[in-house]
């Protein structure tokens, strides 16, 4: 029998919506009920750990006994008498419910520094992460450093905002330092409103404290009081973590009044937005917290002059502040040892879409995208071809196979018409038309503009019509022109961001994938994904004239008699492709 | 406090101007034209149409100069073959979601749309689509709200809510379904000054009463002051054919153009075959009860089929001579018999200071009483 014994359940989103609480409820009613020593009991710990990046494989556990980590993937409530039998009782790890290869490959190349805790330590208990240094810079900040030495170490280490832009940290906070002002604020933005995106979502439910402590040190160095949290709604267990955090934080004096007897007071409070992407942009987010409506506003003046209720204000992203616990503790130069000379650090991405393993992952900057899908995602889902990837989600731009070497940083790019924005990654294979991708991130975009401005209001919505018609075979003669026109009219003609952004999914597959676009003028799309441009017919030699598509066809499209051949009447097919799906033989093309 | 003078360029021209002056004001000084929708000078910037849009040199987008502080050495440029073709898109991207209405519109000839569609010659429309389509709603008897040829500049939001305190629309739903109108759409439910329809830009926003009675052919404009109260506030009436068809004020006088529901729309009574032009005394009733005036019982008046205080048959039409001559027989007469605190006297809002001064006066000093009040409850 071990001696000292950790059972971590992954209880992050993706773990609680696989069964995490349940797994580890069983854990602890298992270890109550079996005849187990108490001595042993006593050596034995228990805690659930926030998101490690492979959601797909949740439930994760992990079990540390005598400092070998053992992880399982996929455990059900079912499964844990089992690891409780053989390998906490017994000490033997139940082998064929360890996690493979893949998993540790997933991991081998990423570098951890905002999750270095995330995954490994309770998010909901203060003493987990004080155990792991949690709250030490803070302490190191004011015992001995001026805010002034604050904002110069940030500078050093080059941290660059995570929220999209990559604004300089340590230059935002010194403009808002010297602005002259009574009352300053700090807001952490963490309305994460791109889709497909669960960065930020993560860091809070994994780490809390790591971006309270940011933000203590963020309101030390401008000299901030107050400070908020805007966080969407609907992230509830993030919000009901970070909650807690602030309480317990509050309750052991690192917020509050007077903080380390230094005079120094700064509190902090949680403001939940109600879903809006466009609240993330920080005008249209102070906006929302003053209890407008959410809608940017003209810069300058900048919030960092005239912020929340023109008072000087200092908005980061949720990453961004959770690095800088780890930079003061560590040193600018051990943060700016990682990346490129002008992006520094590392970058949580979310890769999704057509990967072997998709899920969340932190990687230095500068690494390339060719080491991110094939070292750290196994590569492409069914061994299909790899076509793009849309990085920045709907204000970027896709990357094509051709650059797969493509150092991921700011500038680089920025240079192929992309974004390293706030961190979506989505794959996209063989199967993916990029007019069609390129729509729906319209789609996005137009449905969530604020309406405040006439080329994003109005123009991103006729580009969706123009987009819309050459997906379904209606396009024009010059309707690639247009869409290329009003895409560049847009971006220089729109107040804020979302608009400056929205064309770019459209200017950057056209750049790289004009041929597409030109074939869907032709009426055909090439990756067979633009149903009004498809045609179904029946391969008279794979045709069994079994029947199934005649009887699936909701249409009456179908004919034949059995164990003949049947056929497709086109001008009664709707083309909702039930036939392709059902038929066993694949007797059914479309092209 | 000395106030820090800057020094900007725009377009060649060179101005000194205040701080906290916008790049388009500064334009505007110089007698720079820089096209506007969604701007007005009494508001706070919106910058949500962007015509205004110009070129500042070190600024490597177009800004916008409506909300565009100046500073000092700021080199300017208004017009330029890139910028025009950028109005020119953003035009025609507001006139492909509004109806071609401009023939039976309410708004034609006196429309900021309407004249910069006509300036940037814009017939065809390369972006054609999906128009907004709404159904029209409005129970009072003031405000007409067409909301398909809203542009949603905002200025009316920014009126009620800067100007007059009350909030009653805003935007609401997100995208190219973004809508101005009451929360949850219900029906307008305000104060009905009209100010949102004195900003609007377009056709969206206009009067009831303005509707088929003429838009800017053979009306003549003429200056006054509301009669309703002694705010006095300037109006300026529009005549048709002796028929005051519509009430603006003009901006820059002293109340800034702002007026309330009864100055703007509340002229139906100027011709109104109700409406007394001479003092009428009334006609000494059948049976004198010895009450006398409007204390009187109703039976007093129930053979008469109109409203007892419009002339009928009860009054008897007199020259001015003749009503004051009567009146100051009266009072002479109540004074000697019961004394002067029988006698009270009610004047108007509707006065001036001085008026009203004088009427106190003249209760206090020539009739003798402090029994003066007046309606002013507004
Ligand atoms: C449409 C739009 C949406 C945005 N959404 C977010 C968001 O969800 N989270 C975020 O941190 N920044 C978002 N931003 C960027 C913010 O405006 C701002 O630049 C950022 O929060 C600054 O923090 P940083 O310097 O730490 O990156 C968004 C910007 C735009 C234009
Ligand atoms: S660009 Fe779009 S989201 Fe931004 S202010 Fe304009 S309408 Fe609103
Ligand atoms: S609002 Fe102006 S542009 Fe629109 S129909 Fe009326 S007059 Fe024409
Ligand atoms: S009429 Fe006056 S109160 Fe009513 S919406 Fe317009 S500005 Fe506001
Ligand atoms: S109703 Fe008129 S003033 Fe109001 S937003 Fe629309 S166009 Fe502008
Ligand atoms: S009634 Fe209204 S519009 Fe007329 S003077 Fe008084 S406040 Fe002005
Ligand atoms: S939530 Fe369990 S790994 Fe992401
Ligand atoms: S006038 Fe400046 S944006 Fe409309």
């Amino acid at each position: 029998m071990n001696k000292s014994i950790t059972i971590q359940v992954c209880m992050g989103t993706g773990g609680m919506a696989a069964g995490g609480s349940e797994v580890l409820d069983a854990f602890e009613s298992l270890m109550r009920e079996k005849n187990i020593p108490a001595e042993f009991k006593k050596e034995c710990s228990m805690h659930k750990v926030g998101c490690r990046g492979l959601c797909a494989r949740d439930v994760l556990v992990d079990v540390i006994a005598d400092n070998r980590r053992t992880i399982y993937q996929y455990i059900k409530p079912e499964m844990v008498e089992r690891i409780v039998d053989e390998h906490i009782v017994g000490g033997n790890p139940v082998s064929e419910w360890q996690v493979d290869e893949d998993y540790h490959k997933f991991h081998e190349k990423q570098v951890k520094v905002v999750l270095s805790d995330c995954g490994n330590i309770d998010p909901e208990d203060i003493n987990a992460y004080m155990a792991v240094d949690g709250y030490k810079a803070v302490e190191k900040v004011f015992a001995s450093m001026t805010p002034e030495e604050v904002i110069d170490m940030i500078k050093k280490s080059g941290l660059r905002g995570r929220g999209g832009a990559g604004f300089p940290t340590g230059v935002k906070w010194e403009a808002c330092r010297k602005a002259e002002a009574g009352q300053k604020y700090i807001i952490c933005n963490a309305d994460e409103g791109d889709p497909g995106a669960f960065m930020d979502r993560a860091v809070i439910e994994g780490n809390p404290h790591a971006v309270i402590e940011g933000m203590i040190i963020g309101a030390y160095a401008i000299g901030a009081s107050k400070g908020y949290v805007y966080i969407r709604a609907e992230y509830p267990l993030a919000v009901e973590r970070l909650k807690k955090a602030i309480n317990v934080s509050r309750e052991r004096g690192f917020l509050g009044k007077n903080i380390f007897g230094k005079g120094f007071d700064f509190d902090i409070k949680i403001k939940l937005g109600a879903g809006a992407f466009v609240c993330g942009e920080e005008t249209a987010l102070i906006a929302s917290i003053e209890g407008q409506r959410g809608m940017p506003r003209a810069k300058p003046p900048f919030p960092v002059h005239r912020g929340l209720w023109g008072k000087p204000t200092v908005i980061n992203n949720v990453e961004t502040l959770a690095n800088i616990p780890y930079i003061i503790k560590k040193g600018h130069e051990w943060f700016s040892s990682y990346g490129t000379e002008k992006s520094k650090g590392t970058k949580v991405f979310a890769l999704t879409g057509k990967i072997k393993n998709s899920g969340l992952i932190e990687v230095p900057m500068g690494i390339t995208l060719r080491e991110i899908i094939y070292d750290i995602g196994g590569g492409i889902e069914n061994e299909k071809a790899l076509k793009a990837v849309q990085t920045g989600g709907p204000s970027g731009g896709c990357i094509t196979t051709g650059m797969l070497d493509i150092n991921m940083d700011y500038e680089s790019l920025a240079k192929v018409g992309s974004i390293v924005g706030s961190g979506g990654m989505i794959v996209l294979d063989e199967d993916d038309c990029m007019v069609n991708v390129a729509k729906y991130f319209l789609q996005f975009t137009q449905s969530e503009s604020c309406g405040k401005c006439v080329p994003c209001r109005i123009g991103t919505k006729r580009l969706l019509e123009i987009m819309d018609r050459i997906t379904k075979g209606a396009g024009r003669q010059g309707d690639i022109e247009l869409l290329e026109k009003l895409s560049n009219d847009i971006k220089a003609a729109s107040l804020c961001g979302l608009g400056q952004t929205a064309p770019n999914p459209v200017l950057s597959t056209i750049k790289y994938f004009r041929e597409e676009y030109e074939a869907h003028l032709q009426g055909k799309c090439p990756a067979k994904a633009c149903n009004e441009l498809l045609t179904y017919h029946i391969i008279e030699e794979f045709c069994k004239g079994c029947g199934a598509c005649l009887r699936a066809c909701p249409a009456g499209a179908i004919t034949g008699e059995k164990k003949k051949p049947h056929t497709i009447a086109p001008e009664i097919c709707i083309k909702c492709g039930a036939c392709f799906d059902v038929c066993k033989f694949k007797a059914v093309g479309k092209e | 406090m000395g106030m820090k003078k800057l020094k900007v360029t725009i377009d060649g021209k060179t101005i000194e101007v205040p701080e906290n002056t916008t790049v388009l004001d500064a334009a505007r000084m110089l007698d720079i034209q820089i096209p506007t929708l969604c701007h007005h000078p009494k508001l706070t910037p919106f910058g949500g149409c962007r015509l205004c849009i110009v070129e500042i040199k070190g600024i490597p987008r177009p800004v916008t100069s409506c909300t565009t502080p100046a500073s000092d050495g700021m080199e300017v440029t208004t017009s330029s073959p890139q910028m025009e073709d950028l109005r020119k898109t953003v035009l025609e991207l507001i006139l492909s979601d509004h109806p071609n209405d401009c023939m039976v519109c309410e708004k034609a000839g006196d429309c900021t749309l309407q004249e910069l569609a006509y300036f940037y010659g814009i017939r065809e429309n390369r972006f054609a689509g999906e128009r907004r389509i709404y159904e029209k709603k409005d129970g009072n008897p003031f405000l007409e709200r067409d909301m398909e040829k809203c542009i949603l500049c905002g200025r009316c939001v920014k009126v009620c809510d800067e100007v007059q305190g009350v909030g009653a629309i805003d935007f609401t739903y997100r995208g190219f379904k973004s809508k101005i109108c009451p929360p949850y759409e219900k029906d307008l439910n305000c104060e009905f000054c009209g100010q949102c329809v004195a900003v609007c830009p377009t056709g969206a926003l206009t009067g009831k009463q303005w509707s088929l009675r003429g838009r800017q052919k053979d009306i003549k404009e003429i200056d006054t002051i509301c009669p309703y109260c002694g705010t006095g506030c300037n109006i300026t009436l529009h005549v048709r054919r002796n028929d005051v068809v519509r009430i603006t004020s003009r901006e820059d006088t002293w109340n800034e153009g702002w007026l309330c529901v009864k100055g703007r729309f509340g002229y139906k009574f100027i011709n109104s075959p109700d409406r007394l032009k001479k003092p009428l005394i009334r006609i000494t009733p059948k049976k004198d009860t010895g009450n006398r005036g409007y204390g009187d019982t109703e039976k007093n008046f129930t053979h008469s089929p109109i409203h007892p205080f419009t002339v009928s048959s009860n009054f008897r039409e007199v020259s001015w001579n003749e009503a004051l001559d009567y009146i100051a027989e009266r009072l002479n007469d109540i004074k000697s018999k019961h004394g002067a605190d029988a006698i009270g006297g009610l004047s108007s809002a509707r006065c001036t200071n001085e008026e009203n001064y004088l009427f106190q006066k003249f209760m206090r000093a020539a009739v003798g009483t402090n029994n003066v009040d007046h309606c002013a409850r507004l």
